[in-house]
Order: structure tokens, then C-alpha cells, then sequence
């Protein structure tokens, strides 16, 4: 178990970085551009993968093993669900935007349309964990049963 | 109509594998083949002759952005369900594996006549 | 119009290929050329985002499918089927080719959104507001985390249900814990 070859490793260390960020920024700018949390959650769930595969599990374990991905999962659902509590007490409403009509941001920038950037990037990340925590289970699973 | 008809077709291909076929592999391939047929129905009734994406561009006013984007709402329950599609075909790979590591095939025939 | 019709074509093409293929392998690699050939359609479509989301959960559903099959010394899934399964299929398929005839002049002609047919549509509302009272020029976005944001949270909530589901069958400590599992 560790891994394929020095080729694909060279290659993988290179690019794994940039599939991450590329990731993030799919999440992050989700309101300006085509994209958004789902998407970019899934990028990011491709890139642990992609270092599962090339690598083997012990390498990217530690990186971010099981019980983090299953931590940032729940706190990601929580800031999730923390947004919409924050609308209710700020706004008036569940989820209500109450950044945006509170401090209205110039239309077409990063820091526009409100709370829309925070909740994108929770989804990113909530959808990233859990992806690769069942992608992690499943490589698991088969090592356990090669014993 | 000819373009509804290409995703009921669509559809037909992935029932005729979840119904005829006995390999828990090939069901999984015709529940995932429903859910594209279904999500490019969806948008296929939201879109508009010539239509843009819903995106609004810098200097666009908005009756010109009106008469030219297409429909957004179906493409925002769409977005959603193929992502919940990706969980649940995780589900039904966990089931298919536990049942292979407990009958040793994906045959569902074979499960069958070893229950018991 | 015609080239989405191609692209519709060409996943059907591709979904035949996949179900009667008896090399997991190709058929596999044939369920991938759906979701990449309907992922085209939905750039034509006008749906930049479904496009994005169709190829990278694509590519995650094939890793996760050959994790399961190849993997495991799996290579043939030769899936033969019975006559009686094949004449009821036909039936069905009968059944839901009349329905589909029958409800086909409730839809909305092809090139004529339902938001154009329909008095009154809710897509007006978020096309014309979106920018003004969410702030994101992407109106899809929009929709998805302000107006229907409630939406959203249910849909994280099915993906955590799911997710959880299938670490738990894939967990071995659970099963052995329970006593169900003797080896």
C-alpha cells in the first residue's frame, strides 16, 4: 500500500495544491461566477482522493484523517445552520441576507451579496468532508478485508 | 417535443437495467442513468429558444437580462439533486459491497437462494 | 437545438453501451461518456453551473464504481436476464410511453420556458430581484442560499443522512460490535 508510481506521485505532489485552491475558489466565488459550494466541495473531496490514490491512505491520513474530515463536516453543517439563526435574530427571518441589506456591498466584487460567500464556503467544506470520508471508508474497508 | 421524447428514452434505458438485470452493479448504473435522464428533463423544461445563462453581466440592464436568460429555478433544484445523487449512490455501492462480502457475488438471483 | 439533440443522442447511445456491456471496465467508462456527453448539453442548455457540478460528481462516481468493482477482482458482470422479466419491462415500457403521449400537450413547447407559458411564474420574481435584494449577479446562486435557502439546509441534511448511511454499512467495528458478523 504505498501508492503508484514515482511518475504519478511527482505529478500529483505538483498538482494537488492548485486542485485544492481551485476548489476553494469555485466555493468562494460561487455568486459572482458559475459554481458555487456543491461543486467546489466535491473538487476538494477530488483532490484528497486523487492523494488517496497516488499516495495510499497512511499518506493523506496524515494529512486529514477521519476524524477531522467527520469534525469539519459537523462544524461546517453548524456554521451553516448558525447563518440562518443569525438571519432569524438580525433580519427578522430564517436565513434572511442580513449582511446584505444591513451593509449593502457594491454589486459584482468578492465581498458583495451578504452572507452568500460564508454559506457557499461551509457547503464546500461540508460536501468535501463527507465525500472523502466515505471515499476514506471504502479504501478501509478493502484493506481490512485483504488481511 | 422530439428533445422530451430523447429524455424518456433516456429514462427507458436506465428502467430496462434496474428491471431486467441481475447484477447489482448494472441496477446501480440504471438508478444513476434515471437521475441524468431526469435532471436534463428538468432543464430541458426551463430552457428558452436562444436563452443565455442566468447570469447578470456589468452593464446589462434588467428587461434586457429578463428577455433573454433562461429559467434559473430548475437549475437550482438541479444542482442539488445531483449532488444528493452522489451520496446515495455511495449508499447503494456500501450495500452492494457488504452484500458481496456476506454471499461472496453481485448476482441477486444467487443472494436470493442463499437467504436462510 | 439540433446540437443538443446530438449530445441527447449520444448519452443514450452511451447508457446502451453501459447496460449491456459485459466488461465492468468499458461499461463503467460508457456510464461516464452519459454524464460527460449530457454535462455538454447542459453548457448549450444555458447552465453553466449544472455543467460544472455534472463533471466533477461524474468523475467521484466513477472512482467511487471501480473502487467497488475492479477492485475487488471483479471484471465480468455478465447480468443475464429471464423472458418473463423481458415481457414486463416491454409492458412497462408500453404503459409509460402511453402516459407520456398522453400528458406530452401539457408541457410547454420545446424553446418556450415554463416561466413564459405560465401565468405569473416565480422565476420572474427572482430574475428581476436577484441582483438587487441577494447581491450576487449568479441568479441560480441566488435562489440557492437567500430565497430558498430553507431548500439548501434540507438537501445538506438528506447528503449528511446518506453520507452517515453508508459509512455505517462500510464501518466493520459496528457489525462486529452487534455480534452480527462471525468469522
Amino acid at each position: 500500500m504505498t501508492g503508484m508510481s514515482s511518475i504519478v506521485k511527482t505529478v500529483t505532489r505538483w498538482v494537488s495544491p492548485f486542485i485544492f485552491a481551485f476548489g476553494i475558489y469555485i466555493a468562494l466565488t460561487g455568486h459572482l461566477t458559475p459554481g458555487g459550494g456543491f461543486p467546489g466541495g466535491v473538487i476538494i473531496a477530488g483532490c484528497f482522493i486523487l492523494l488517496t490514490l497516488a499516495y495510499g491512505k497512511e499518506t493523506t491520513f496524515g494529512l486529514f484523517n477521519l476524524e477531522s474530515s467527520a469534525v469539519t463536516d459537523s462544524l461546517a453543517a453548524l456554521a451553516f445552520l448558525c447563518m440562518g439563526f443569525l438571519g432569524y435574530v438580525f433580519g427578522g427571518g430564517f436565513f434572511n441576507n442580513f449582511i446584505q441589506s444591513g451593509f449593502p456591498g457594491t454589486s459584482f466584487r468578492l465581498l458583495s451579496g451578504g452572507n452568500m460567500p460564508i454559506i457557499n464556503l461551509a457547503i464546500g467544506l461540508k460536501v468535501g468532508a463527507s465525500l472523502f470520508a466515505v471515499f476514506a471508508y471504502l479504501a478501509l474497508f478493502r484493506a481490512i478485508e485483504e488481511d | 417535443m422530439l428533445t422530451y421524447l430523447l429524455a424518456f428514452i433516456l429514462f427507458a434505458v436506465g428502467l430496462y437495467s434496474v428491471i431486467n438485470k441481475r447484477n447489482l452493479i448494472k441496477i446501480i448504473m440504471g438508478v444513476i442513468i434515471m437521475e441524468h435522464a431526469v435532471n436534463a428533463f428538468l432543464i430541458l423544461v426551463g430552457y428558452r429558444m436562444s436563452g443565455e445563462a442566468p447570469i447578470v453581466e456589468e452593464g446589462v440592464s434588467i428587461s434586457e437580462f429578463l428577455s433573454t436568460a433562461v429559467d434559473p429555478l430548475p437549475q437550482a433544484l438541479v444542482i442539488t439533486s445531483i449532488v444528493i445523487s452522489l451520496g446515495v449512490v455511495a449508499l447503494m455501492v456500501g450495500l452492494a459491497i457488504r452484500l458481496y462480502q456476506h454471499y461472496g457475488t453481485f448476482d441477486i438471483t444467487e443472494i436470493r437462494k442463499l437467504r436462510g | 437545438m439540433v446540437l443538443i439533440q446530438v449530445f441527447l443522442v449520444f448519452a443514450i447511445i452511451a447508457a446502451l453501451v453501459a447496460v449491456e456491456a459485459p466488461s465492468a471496465l468499458s461499461s463503467i467508462i460508457s456510464l461516464g461518456a452519459v454524464g460527460f456527453g449530457l454535462s455538454i448539453a447542459f453548457l448549450w442548455l444555458g447552465a453553466p453551473d449544472i455543467a460544472i457540478t455534472q463533471v466533477v460528481v461524474e468523475i467521484v462516481t466513477l472512482v467511487i464504481l471501480i473502487r467497488a468493482t475492479i477492485a475487488r477482482g471483479v471484471t465480468e458482470i455478465r447480468g443475464n436476464e429471464s423472458k418473463t422479466l423481458l415481457i414486463g419491462s416491454l409492458i412497462l415500457f408500453g404503459l409509460g410511453s402511453a402516459f407520456f403521449a398522453n400528458y406530452l400537450s401539457d408541457f410547454p413547447e420545446f424553446g418556450k420556458s415554463a416561466m413564459e407559458t405560465f401565468s405569473n411564474p416565480a422565476s420572474q420574481f427572482y430574475l428581476k430581484f436577484g441582483l438587487d435584494k441577494a447581491g450576487g449577479p449568479n441568479i441560480v446562486n441566488d435562489i440557492l442560499l437567500d430565497f430558498r435557502a430553507f431548500d439548501t439546509l434540507g438537501e445538506a441534511t438528506v447528503l449528511f443522512a446518506a453520507i452517515l448511511g453508508a459509512i455505517t454499512l462500510l464501518n466493520r467495528k459496528v457489525f462486529v460490535d452487534s455480534g452480527e458478523e462471525k468469522q
